[in-house]
């Protein structure tokens, strides 16, 4: 856990309890948002999302390989997160922290739920092979709100990817990597997180104001505008009200965030 | 011979200058060169070159008034996070003389705390005091933070700068020299002054700040630029105000001096007016 200095514990929360904040935004401003696609070479998709001071990079490698034996002929998606240790002091190289498990599995739930990936179309011979793709979230550099920040870099690294030609004969696989195909996708999705401060719910938390939450939502939502994952994270409780206002600032949200993802 | 001017962007292994020339701060002798171990601009004085980093960590120095923040209590003595690589380090002992009672009772963890820098022995143990006017534990306002190389560019000469901020905002403003800013005032100006803070330590390698700085106050204060403006843009400006205020925290101005003629070169009409 994080020590914040009282006194800016204190300016915080009397800032947003006049519905003010430390940067001078709005209680529902996200901070400046820049999407950079493709600058992983050897990565068949990839993006770099910049939200504010929080940098992402993410890659999405495919793979062919084996399905499982349920279900037999979908792909496989699979979601890591790495947490630099510049990207913030406490950071600790080593096996994955409980934060990054976390930031992983709610990204993973975001694309895995809004079905938004054809795993169909990533079938190449039932029961045989099909594509694995796998997502790589690398945090250079961690100012608040990593969620939002990784579901824009996933999605902006999907809608780049592109996928070589394969196909199934004789018990063999010919890759033509000349001819390549986009990812098939169905939909979008964006994220939304707030943190609860005081009795406020406040979008886009920076590291400071993430340090001093009473709790924490996010709540993801496709492109179409059904919610497709949800997190809560924090101690404090959150009552129906707080959760209500934030679903209905996400959906109104959803639109700005997707004309970044063009 | 020299190969840079004053103020010169320089990056590690840089040659500055040959003979005639004393390494400073910064830079590192190669023979007969001098050259830069650092990336930041070069200060000239006289005949001694040294490497002003653009970003740095506070270094604790005997002597130092700093902000720090209570983030351990241990058996006798608090650890303070000093913005430093090395924590310090507050004994009970300094607060409580001879007496015992339960240290929890007067900092708690996440307090902040205006101290001074008692001692640094040779392992950079940091060894802090609260003894000195002004020294103690904050209540409200708020802290900013900015790279400890351009303290002495918001103090500016004799405190020019932070006092002309200090008036316009009426804010009261305590600096640490481990690049921690108390600011403490009316809510609005508190964002003022934090937005004006991390602009100076955005440019405090250009000239002219000072004026700029004012101006900008009184655009944001104000809402426009005062009448008597052309007035106010004599070079004699900084003087005179710092003179008024000078007395206002002894605690800071004195101690700053020395630091101030590392980053900026005394400008030569500003003492006309005087001589």
């Amino acid at each position: 856990m994080n020590i914040i200095p009282e006194i800016t514990r204190q300016s915080i929360t009397n800032l947003i309890n006049n519905n003010e904040r430390a940067d001078g935004r709005a209680v529902d401003e996200y901070r400046d948002i820049v999407i950079e696609t493709n600058l992983v070479s050897k990565a068949e998709g990839s993006a770099r999302v910049k939200l504010g001071n929080t940098q992402i990079i993410v890659g999405a490698k495919p793979q062919i390989g084996e399905p499982f034996p349920d279900t037999p002929n979908v792909g496989v998606l699979m979601t890591n997160s790495e947490m630099l240790p510049i990207a913030d002091p406490k950071f600790e190289p080593g096996p994955p922290s409980e934060s990054s498990v976390e930031l992983a599995r709610v990204v993973d739930r975001c694309v895995r739920e809004s079905e938004m990936v054809d795993l169909e179309k990533l079938c190449i011979e039932e029961g045989k092979k099909v594509w694995m793709i796998f997502i790589d979230l690398h945090i250079i550099d961690y100012d608040g709100n990593l969620f939002d920040a990784a579901m824009f870099a996933v999605m902006a690294a999907l809608m780049n990817t592109k996928l070589p030609i394969a196909e199934y004969k004789n018990d063999e696989i010919i890759i033509d990597e000349d001819a390549t195909m986009d990812l098939p996708l169905k939909d979008k999705a964006t994220m939304s997180t707030f943190v609860k401060i005081g009795d406020k719910m406040i979008l886009d938390p920076s590291l400071d104001e993430e340090s001093i939450l009473d709790a924490r939502l996010s709540i993801g939502i496709t492109e179409s505008g059904n919610i497709c994952a949800m997190q809560k994270g924090g101690d404090g409780p959150l009552s129906k009200e707080d959760i209500l206002s934030a679903v209905k600032t996400t959906y109104s949200k959803k639109d700005e965030l997707l004309k970044y993802l063009k | 011979m020299i190969h840079v001017e004053d103020k010169k962007f320089v990056v590690p292994g840089e040659i500055l200058a040959e003979d005639d020339y004393y390494p400073g701060r910064g830079t590192f002798k190669e023979g007969d060169m001098i050259c830069s171990s650092l990336m930041g601009l070069v200060s000239l004085r006289n005949n001694k070159i040294s490497v002003i980093p653009l970003k740095s960590k506070y270094i604790p120095k005997k002597g130092d008034v700093v902000i720090g923040e209570i983030e351990d209590i241990r058996f006798s003595m608090w650890g303070v996070n000093i913005n430093s690589p090395y924590s310090g380090i507050l004994p009970a002992s300094e607060v409580f003389g001879r007496e015992k009672k339960e240290l929890s009772r007067v900092f708690k963890i996440g307090d902040v705390l205006f101290l001074r820098v008692v001692d640094v022995d040779e392992v950079k143990k940091v060894k802090l005091g609260l003894k000195g006017r002004g020294m103690g534990k904050f209540k409200n306002g708020i802290l900013v933070d900015i790279t400890p190389t351009k303290v002495p560019r918001l103090i500016g000469k004799k405190g020019s700068m932070i006092n002309m901020i200090k008036d316009k905002t009426r804010c009261k403003i305590v600096v640490g020299q481990n690049g921690l800013v108390w600011v403490k005032g009316d809510v609005d100006m508190e964002q003022i002054t934090k937005n004006v803070i991390n602009l100076i330590e955005a440019e405090a390698h250009t000239s002219g700040l000072t004026n700029r700085i004012r101006d900008k106050l009184f655009l944001l204060i104000d809402g426009e630029l005062p009448k008597d403006r052309e007035e106010s843009h004599e070079s004699k400006f900084g003087e005179n105000n710092s003179k008024n205020h000078l007395n206002n925290d002894p605690d800071f101005d004195n101690s700053f001096e020395a630091n101030e003629e590392e980053l900026e070169k005394p400008k030569l009409e500003n003492f006309k007016g005087i001589f």
